[in-house]
């Protein structure tokens, strides 16, 4: 029955179905014999009932019953079904008359009818025919047990596939580096109101009062309370928007300043020269752009003219420039001898009469007024008004990278150079070069505020067609740039030769400096050589012999030492030959010099190499001061002498009982031979009989030999192998889990946590916390919406990181 | 500082982009979004180029160099990053990333070297080495990037043409510096106290000063205050501060004493008899000294207690220095070896052979890389410690009988009544000296003082502190020793020393031995464990038959009785590799069998076969 699972449910089905066909046949049966009997019976009551109502088929019936009596008498009792042969108001169901009754009922004969009736589906059909064909016999029906069994598997792995879904999400938490919970938060901050009321119900009578009340009238509840621009303020500008906002101020604030600045300047000026040839610069370009104006827009122009007329009647009207004001008395008293005095008083006159023509262009006026504005400029108005606004438009640039300002460090430097070659040069170039710059940067500046300004409109307007506009101030731009390169051409003539005078200047002075310093250094050196001198000299008289001798002695000591290692080495051999056994030599270091004498024996490398780092080639310093005061350990010739001979001999002996004590370190070191032989055993013992030497050889155990030391090529040196217990204790010694092996492991706790070694970010880095749980929040079971939001999270991390595969390919 | 690859948009906010011409920006990098705003992006272009030409008419010889350079940089990043981020202006940012740190900066912070990966490593394993590689890495970048506020530098002297620099005088050099600097130069003549030794404590504000016959005072030397000033009345052997400045250690003819900055005696230590030498190890708390009984003991000062005693049995220990990389005590003998000590062993850790004479001086570098000895054959030897390999040989004329190491690797040897020091003793071969100074009698105790470029010396006649350009450490760490700090400041270090103070316990040659796995066996570290606790824990205990009355005692019983118990625990073993034996035999035959059906052939002679 069950043989494998993924067939089980289906012969399972089957089994069930022919049980239950089965189990219909086996009723049917059944229902078949039952039937007979009651027939039996029935007819026996048909019997008695239909004698009366009919009786010209009587007889023939009768007889007929007679004969099936008599028949039956003489077989075995046969049963016959009572037939249904009329309609009636009560009929038996049972009263069903099958043709060939007693016989076994084929299931080919259920199923013939079935294709008669077309209540029956193809499927069941198609079902019973299938079991038709076969012909095999049914199996029993599975026990308990076991279609439990069944269905507890099936019903595992389908709970298994659903669990299996969270896998990815599960793990990818586990992986993390920290974790937040309650995950997913929203950030914190303020909620819309309308967020909030919808979560929120009446429940007090008061509230439903309210809220009654808030609905009779239509107010709003529900919904948005928040218009969408109240939405975006609410939540505040992000971080880029800020900067972008605040670089726009900063410049809009950094012009204004500069222009106020300018007009204030322009204000102080007192040249009338200068004030004359602007106004007569001003005159041009008015007269220019009225004449423009007369073409492009007439309107403006007659504004424009009566504006004029307007000026003119004022000019009329007052006494202005009539030479009838306080001063202009006083300067008619003078002009008899002024010649000055006449000419102020022939200007007033001629400005009158310039303002008062009729139909002409009354440019002075306009140009007083222009100053007006001008002077104005300190004023809160002149501040464009989109300063104080608030920002709400994504599409705005930084103004720093957008605009001019950024060349102004090197405007400023022009107009350095401006100031420095001016106060060389005549008045009359200079007044006139700053007219010309002023002019330039009026112009440019304006230009920017009225960028600024046309922009800001602009925006406001949300105009969608930008590009003219913007090729036309670019336009502008180019001609003030053009306007200031040539100015700056002009200027660096002037700067280079400038420069090349101050370099004259300053080479001069340097060669002074110069000259001096020798001087000074030339004084200090013979000063010093004259001390350095009395130094020596007072020296000499203080060590007089003492010190040449010593010095002498010094010297040849190092000779002496010198011959002395060579006897040594002779010694050592003797030594060494004299030591019956000799370790043999470590693994040979370093081929000995060519200067070594030739007669050294290569056995006796090892002392002989110790020599050689003991009596490594010396630099013999100089030192400047000559020592006065000896040592109290060698104060006098005598015990020098005695000194340096034990020294000698000490030497001798510190370098042979050095590598005595090596050579014990090392024996120690080795495993001991293990002597396991028993005497007696398999052979006589007894005083003087020594067990075989087969015997001997076969149990003594030899140890591997040890690992080698770390001095193995260091003569001079004995490194304890000894362990270091006292360490052991703090230290890791099964790894942990996931590694695999200790470099692994060692490398990744390599840097050390702490502040003293890391900066404050390295540290907060290294020691993040694995959870990190909100005090008080609720930390509730992964929905399963997010399990969709992370399947799809991660499909688009997926693909994100197979383009970026792509991309880095 | 700014964070280093913080994320700036990727989305500009603006269509139209005005772009100011910086020089190192070329113009072909506009007309991104040319189909929009061609025009425009066009007349940019022309401008910008324009403006291009006018700078370079103005800036023409200054700059074209540099720009150059700029130029080139920016290319480079711009190859190294291929997919710059956008910055709001829509502008791409001329120097992406974060900013380059030059590699040997880098390389001064690097601890060890990474893993290679190896090939099949599971998933978890590969994530936490790879988070731990990232955080290392970043460790070591920060570090490097942070050295930047480390701006000072040593000096040094320097002399004119043919001048030698040690022919300069100290009167000079305090004459040419100023002030306060000046100041610091001077001379106590205390002559009737006899040959002085000196130490600085570690901030180097303070001096101890200590008389052969008993004169011990404390200084605050810059500004020559006289803390303290005793006589204890007996021949003083060494004197050493402790881990501050409020406690010194003195000693004395026979014991230890330690006293306070009062002058008032805190304690007579009598377990630490004739002390020659002493050195304190900072980050430890530990008073090592050196006796003329050959002993070296190690004292806890931060709870009192004596930490080690080993007997050396090598005479009298007069040479002493500290290993301040690692603490380890070097100890020169009158055999001209020089023996490495730590608390945990009770035999020298490294023994070496520097000198053929006794050594008089040792010195250990501030890196514990070099270490320095003088012997009384005159020389004066460069070791590579970490090797124990020999770097440098000098003969000096006349040996030198105190060595003494800077903070930045200068060295002075006093030979007789002249303090000499000398530059780069082990990079190059030295023939003179740096700067040589004459002090009045036998230099009897040297000492660099910390973050000053000042030598003290303690001879005859009293005390010379030398100037020494370039010797002390100009950045200090505020932290671990802040010469600036208050009374307050003090303590607050005080405590937090102490809480992170260094068991004795991990005192090693190599102090990474900590962060090693013990790969000893199981059988090494049982045995370490027997040792520790004196008996085997894991030891069975020996059967002892019960005594039974009625003669069931008996000898032969008691046998009999151990002879049912005896190897128990051997016998489950032996059942075992019985039946493991039968179990293998019984496989084999029956192998042997199937291979013998198999095989089909029959023999006429198989049906002898049983």
């Amino acid at each position: 029955m069950a043989k494998v699972s993924s067939k089980k449910k289906l012969s399972k089905t089957k089994a069930k179905k022919s049980s239950e066909v089965a189990d219909d046949s086996a009723v049917k049966k059944t229902e078949v014999v039952y039937d007979e009997e009651e027939d039996e019976e029935e007819d026996l009551n048909d019997n008695v009932t239909s004698e009366e109502e009919e009786e010209d088929g009587e007889d023939e019936r009768r007889r007929q019953k007679l004969l099936e009596a008599i028949s039956a008498l003489g077989g075995k009792r046969k049963k016959t079904l009572g037939e249904r042969s009329e309609a009636a108001v009560q009929l038996s169901e049972f009263s069903v008359n099958a043709e060939g009754e007693g016989d076994k009922i084929n299931l080919s004969d259920l199923i013939g009818s079935m294709d008669k009736t077309p209540q029956v589906s193809t499927k069941t059909k198609k079902q019973l025919k299938t079991l038709q064909k076969s012909n095999r016999t049914v199996q029993s029906p599975l026990s308990k047990q076991e279609t439990e069994r069944i269905q507890r598997d099936v019903a595992f792995q389908k709970a298994a596939s659903e669990v299996t879904r969270w896998k990815g999400i599960i793990k990818q938490n586990q992986r993390a580096e920290q974790l937040v919970f309650p995950l997913n938060e929203e950030p914190p901050g303020p909620k819309p109101m309308e967020r909030v009321v919808t979560g929120w119900k009446a429940r007090t009578p008061l509230e439903e009062e309210i809220f009654a009340l808030l609905s009779a009238n239509k107010q709003p509840i529900h919904d948005p309370i928040l218009t969408p621009q109240e939405e975006v303020s609410m939540k505040a500008m992000s971080l880029e928007e800020a900067k972008i906002r605040r670089a726009e101020l900063q410049k809009a604030r950094a012009l204004q300043s500069y222009y106020e600045a300018k007009t204030r300047r322009e204000r102080k000026i007192k040249s009338k020269k200068y004030h004359r040839v602007q106004n007569k610069a001003k005159r041009k370009d008015f007269v220019k752009q009225f004449d423009e104006m007369v073409k492009s827009d007439p309107a403006a122009a007659l504004e424009e003219l009566n504006k004029m007329e307007l000026a003119r009647m004022q000019e009329r009207m007052s006494l202005k420039h009539q030479n009838s004001g306080k001063w202009a008395k006083s300067k008619a008293i003078m002009a008899k001898y002024d010649e000055g005095a006449r000419k102020a008083m022939q200007q007033q006159l001629e400005v009158n009469k310039d303002l008062t023509q009729k139909l002409v262009t009354a440019v002075n006026d306009e140009e007083e007024e222009e100053e007006e504005e001008e002077c104005e400029g300190g004023d809160p108005e002149v501040l464009p008004d989109f300063v104080n606004d608030a920002e709400q438009g994504v599409d705005s640039s930084n103004p720093w990278m957008r605009g001019k300002l950024s060349e102004d460090p090197a405007e400023k430097e022009t107009s350095e150079i401006v100031d420095l070659t001016a106060e060389e040069e005549s008045a009359d170039v200079e007044e006139e070069e700053e007219e010309e710059e002023e002019e330039v940067k009026e112009t440019e500046e304006e230009a920017l505020l009225r960028e600024f300004d046309s922009r800001r409109k602009r925006r406001q307007a949300q105009e969608t067609d930008m590009i003219p506009v913007i090729s036309l101030d670019d336009d502008e731009e180019e001609e003030s740039k053009t306007a200031v390169e040539e100015e700056e051409e002009s200027i660096t003539a002037v700067e280079e030769k400038e420069e090349s005078k101050v370099a004259a200047e300053e080479e001069e002075e340097t060669e002074e400096e110069e000259e001096q310093l020798s001087e000074f250094t030339n004084l200090y050196k013979e000063i010093a050589e004259s001390r350095r001198e009395a130094e020596a000299e007072q020296a000499e008289a203080a060590a007089a012999a003492d010190a040449e001798t010593s010095s002498a002695q010094l010297e040849e000591t190092l000779m002496r030492i010198r011959t002395l290692e060579d006897t040594e080495e002779l010694l050592m051999q003797e030594d060494s030959a004299a030591d019956e056994a000799p370790v043999p030599p470590p693994a040979a270091e370093d081929p000995p010099p060519a200067s070594q004498p030739a007669g050294t024996n290569k056995k006796r490398k090892r002392g002989i190499e110790l020599k050689q780092v003991l009596t490594k080639a010396t630099k013999v310093i100089r030192v400047p001061l000559a020592q006065t005061v000896e040592d109290a350990e060698d104060s006098d010739d005598n015990q020098e002498q005695r000194g340096l001979i034990r020294e000698a001999f000490a030497g001798d002996d510190v370098v042979s009982d050095f590598l005595k004590e090596k050579r014990k370190q090392e024996d120690a070191g080795k495993p001991q031979v293990v002597d396991l032989t028993l005497p007696g055993w398999g052979e006589w013992g007894g005083t003087g009989l020594k067990p075989s030497r087969r015997k001997r050889k076969k149990f003594r155990m030899k140890a591997a030999p040890p690992p080698p030391r770390k001095d193995v090529s260091l003569p001079g040196v004995i490194i304890s192998e000894k362990r270091n217990r006292s360490i052991t204790l703090h230290q890791v010694n099964t790894l942990p889990f996931p590694f695999e092996t200790h470099t692994q492991f060692e490398s990744t706790i390599r840097t050390p946590l702490g502040r003293t070694w890391n900066t404050e970010r390295t540290v907060k880095k290294m020691t993040k916390p694995k959870v990190v749980t909100r005090m008080g929040a609720i930390i509730e079971p992964m929905a399963r919406e997010e399990l969709m939001k992370d399947k799809n999270q991660a499909t688009v991390a997926d693909r994100n990181s197979v383009n970026s595969g792509k991309r880095k390919r | 500082m700014a964070s280093p690859g913080d994320a700036t948009l990727d989305t500009s906010h603006v269509g139209k982009k005005k772009v100011p011409a910086r020089y190192w920006l070329e113009p072909q990098k506009e007309g991104k979004d040319e189909g929009e705003v061609g025009k425009d992006a066009e007349s940019i272009k022309k401008r910008l180029l324009r403006k291009e030409k006018k700078k370079e008419k103005i800036k023409e010889k200054k700059k074209e160099k540099m720009r150059e350079k700029m130029k080139e940089k920016a290319k480079k990043m711009k190859q190294r990053d291929t997919l710059v981020e956008k910055s709001i202006s829509g502008k791409s940012d001329p120097f992406p990333g974060p900013a380059p740190i030059s590699q040997d900066r880098v390389r001064k912070f690097k601890r060890k070297t990474k893993t290679k990966r190896s090939g099949s490593v599971g998933n978890k394993l590969r994530d936490m080495i790879s988070r731990s590689e990232e955080t290392s890495e970043m460790a070591q970048k920060q570090s490097a990037r942070f050295d930047l506020l480390l701006p000072e530098d040593a000096g040094f002297l320097e002399g004119d043409e043919d001048e030698d620099t040690c022919t300069i005088s100290q009167e000079d050099i305090a004459d040419a510096v100023d002030i306060t600097s000046g100041a610091k130069y001077f001379n106590l003549k205390l002559s009737q106290f006899g040959p002085y030794r000196v130490d600085y404590s570690k901030t180097g504000r303070h001096l101890l000063l200590g008389g052969r016959r008993g004169h011990v005072a404390c200084v605050d030397w810059q500004s020559k205050q006289l803390m303290c000033e005793i006589n204890v009345m007996e021949s003083v052997n060494d004197v050493k501060w402790l881990h501050s400045e409020a406690m010194y250690a003195v000693a004395q003819k026979k014991w230890l004493y330690m006293y306070d900055t009062n002058g008032i005696e805190l304690h007579c230590i009598r377990k630490f008899n004739d002390v020659l030498r002493m050195q304190f190890l900072p980050y430890h708390f530990l008073l090592a000294t050196a006796s003329a009984t050959s002993f070296l003991q190690y004292l806890d000062v931060s709870v009192g207690k004596e930490v080690a005693a080993i007997c050396t049995k090598t005479g009298r220990l007069d040479v002493m220095c500290q290993n301040p990389h690692n603490a380890v005590v070097h100890l020169g003998h009158h055999n001209g070896t020089v023996t490495l000590w730590s608390p945990n062993q009770k035999e020298a850790l490294v023994k070496m052979l520097c000198h053929q004479g006794g050594v008089r001086s040792i010195a250990v570098d501030k890196t514990g890389t070099y270490m320095v000895t003088s012997g009384m054959d005159k020389k004066l030897k460069v070791y590579d410690i970490r090797t124990f390999k020999p770097l440098n040989s000098y003969f000096l004329p006349a040996g030198s009988s105190c060595l003494s190491l800077s903070q930045k690797g200068l060295l002075s040897a006093a030979t007789g009544d002249i303090v000499q020091v000398y530059r780069d003793v082990w990079s190059t071969t030295v023939t003179k000296p740096y700067m040589a100074h004459r002090v009045r009698g036998t230099v009897w105790g040297l000492h660099f003082c910390p973050f000053e470029d000042v030598l003290g010396v303690g001879h005859g006649d009293g005390f010379t502190s030398m100037l020494v350009p370039g010797a002390g450490e100009p950045n200090f760490d505020g932290l671990d020793a802040n010469p600036y700090r208050s009374a307050k400041q003090r303590q607050e270090w005080e405590v937090k020393a102490l809480l992170e103070k260094i068991q004795p316990e991990l005192i090693s040659l190599d102090p990474h031995e900590l962060g090693q796995v013990d790969s000893a066996t199981f059988e090494q570290r049982h045995q370490d464990r027997v040792q520790a606790l004196g008996f085997d824990p894991l030891a069975k205990a020996k059967f002892i038959p019960k005594y039974k009355k009625k003669g069931r005692s008996s000898a032969g019983s008691v046998e009999r009785r151990k002879k049912q118990v005896a190897h128990e625990d051997q016998r489950d073993v032996i059942r075992e590799t019985v039946e493991d034996k039968m179990k293998i035999e019984e496989e084999r035959r029956q192998r042997e069998k199937k291979a013998a059906v198999l095989s089909g052939q029959k023999s006429a002679l198989d049906r002898f076969k049983k």
